[in-house]
């Protein structure tokens, strides 16, 4: 009896086991297969004009430059200010605030930001910027709205980075008469930098990539020329895509895989970006 | 003490307390936004309209119900993949695969979570969805079936992230002992880790969730928008239209103020209020990396 029992045990584990690695196989594998599809069936698109030349031919040739460069003005619209607000906030959770109903109120506010659906954002940019504040659907208006979007990233990110310079850092700095704010501006803020940074790279990336939040509030269908000003709608990657994929009669493929992997270089360079600044940051740590 | 520096200090104190209190400001503007804007349809369109099964807003048929159905059926069917591939990922990654693998593995993983819906989207539209209507001999692909597949892919690592962060933080000797007393390498792990780790899959899990229902791009663009009621189990294989979907697909068109636009509202309200509910039930279930978690549901 007791042979009997072991056997089986021993069979479910080998079942059980092979189970769970076919599982993680099936998931891995297809990550792999989305990245190199894109990017055998991009590259041949890719050239100079692809990415320097404006749209011709009701956007069937020509290049993408104004979509290229108006994700570059959204993502540097959206760290204008994101960027100093985050900081500010997670200095204030780390340095300043007190463990009490307040703090857990801002902590429970940070996880609900994170979690509101894109979609939900872009009509809220709408209503705030675009109608109330009379924006209007411009690179200002997207760019705000990214810009809350991205908050929760760069405040929780930032903050673990704060946190993790050691309390003697701020001891030592305080006991040589540093007030509060010298010791966080001499001493923790640059300690605790290259964590923000990739914090700060990790969420700007996702508002790169994003298309919902800017569909009401910035996106323009297709422009003529670059936006001018900030008040003026812009083309932007992502949106580009889901025009020429779904909107766009008889497109050519090929300039939509094109597209898909300047979206994805640009997003996953920042990616890439932000982990190398992780890993020698880490590397070169005095503590 | 110099005085300038002391005002200095007192100026700055205040602009970082600012900032702090802001994300509590943002959460209570979007929801007074939501609820400006969303609630007069309330007025305009009555109660027993709204709960109907026909959306068919050019002529003022305001039924949200195949809607909300259509959420429903994608977001069941994503976590139909997302849960057991997610946490049989996260388990490998943690249990199984040596330490190099898992190295390399799982900032992969969460690659596919940095990867933009449109781009998803997009391959749903060129490679899933033709294949799925050779496959399944459907008169189109763009099915449920195409949303649930791509927002399962959505979910997962989100999933893996957080339940391979949990099952981490399951001390060692929890397996040691399991081991010592003559379990298996399997039973360990069925009996002990898992259920040790089980606030925590059960957090991925609730992220998860809440990525899914929030998803827009990538739905809009594979399931074929047809606001249908999803009555039965084979409408998972017929199009359907999610609330996330008809908002980012009609809100460009409506104007301002109309019945229309404040029902797009009323739907932005709803899913704000689910969003909310998920996240402060997730966050509620005590989690050791809490931390990451908040990183990583972002």
């Amino acid at each position: 009896m007791n042979k009997r029992l072991t056997f089986d045990r021993f069979l479910i584990q080998r079942l059980g086991i092979s189970l769970i690695t076919l599982m993680a196989v099936l998931t891995v594998i297809p990550i792999f297969g989305v990245f190199g599809y894109i990017i055998a069936k991009g590259a041949p698109a890719i050239s100079w004009e692809f990415l320097s030349a404006m749209p011709r031919e009701g956007m069937r040739a020509g290049g993408i430059l104004p979509a290229i460069v108006g994700t570059l003005y959204l993502t540097a619209g959206t760290a204008i200010f994101s960027v100093p607000l985050g900081i500010a906030a997670a200095v204030y959770l780390s340095e300043y605030a007190k463990e009490n109903w307040l703090t857990r109120l801002i902590r429970i506010a940070i996880i609900n930001l994170a979690g509101i659906p894109s979609v939900v954002y872009g009509l809220f940019g709408l209503g705030l910027f675009v109608l109330f504040l009379k924006f209007g659907t411009s690179i200002l208006s997207a760019s705000l709205t990214l810009s809350i979007m991205t908050l929760p990233v760069i405040i929780s990110a930032a903050e673990e980075a704060l946190r993790a310079v050691p309390q003697a850092f701020r001891t030592v700095s305080v006991s040589l008469g540093g007030t509060r704010w010298q010791t966080i501006r001499k001493i923790v803020l640059p300690q605790a930098l290259p964590g923000i940074i990739t914090g700060v790279i990790l969420g700007l990336e996702r508002a790169a990539g994003e298309t919902a939040p800017i569909l009401f509030t910035g996106a323009a269908f297709f422009l003529p020329h670059l936006p001018g000003s900030p008040l003026d709608a812009t083309m932007a990657l992502p949106y580009h895509l889901f025009v020429i994929s779904t909107q766009v009669p008889e497109m050519p493929i090929q300039i939509q895989y094109g597209t898909a992997l300047v979206l994805i270089v640009f997003v996953l360079g920042m990616n890439l970006i932000a982990t190398i600044i992780r890993s020698r940051a880490r590397a070169r740590r005095q503590w | 003490m110099d005085k300038s520096l002391d005002w200095q200090e007192t100026i700055i104190t205040a602009v970082i307390k600012t900032c702090g209190y802001s994300a509590v400001v943002f959460v209570i503007l979007i929801f007074f936004f939501l609820l400006n804007e969303g609630i007069p349809a309330l007025t305009e369109v009555r109660l027993g309209e709204l709960l109907s099964t026909r959306w068919y807003p050019i002529e003022n048929y305001f039924g949200l119900l195949p809607l909300i159905t259509g959420s429903l059926l994608v977001t069941v069917g994503a976590m139909l993949v997302a849960i057991p591939f997610g946490i049989g990922t996260a388990v490998f990654l943690s249990e199984i695969a040596p330490r190099w693998m898992r190295e390399i593995l799982k900032p992969v993983v969460e690659l596919l979570g940095g990867l933009p819906s449109v781009v998803l989207g997009f391959l749903g539209i060129l490679v899933l969805s033709p294949y799925l209507r050779l496959l399944l001999n459907l008169p189109t692909g763009l099915t449920a079936l195409a949303g649930a597949l791509l927002l399962g892919g959505i979910a997962v690592p989100t999933t893996v992230s957080i339940a391979e962060d949990a099952l981490d933080a399951v001390p060692l000797s929890y397996r040691e002992g399991a081991l010592a007393i003559g379990a298996t390498k399997w039973q360990t792990i069925w009996r002990v880790t898992l259920p040790a780790a089980r606030s925590g899959v059960l957090t991925a899990i609730m992220l998860g969730i809440g990525r899914t229902i929030g998803e827009t791009m990538a739905v809009m663009m594979v399931t074929g928008n047809a606001p249908v009621m999803a009555t039965k189990l084979t409408s998972i294989f017929a199009p359907v239209r999610t609330m996330t979907a008809t908002i980012a697909a009609e809100m460009g068109e409506v104007a301002n103020g109309s019945v229309h636009y404040h029902v797009l509202f009323l739907i932005g309200l709803v899913l704000f209020l689910i969003s909310l509910a998920v996240n402060i039930t997730a966050s509620s279930v005590v989690f050791k990396s809490k931390k990451r978690a908040e990183r990583v549901l972002s």
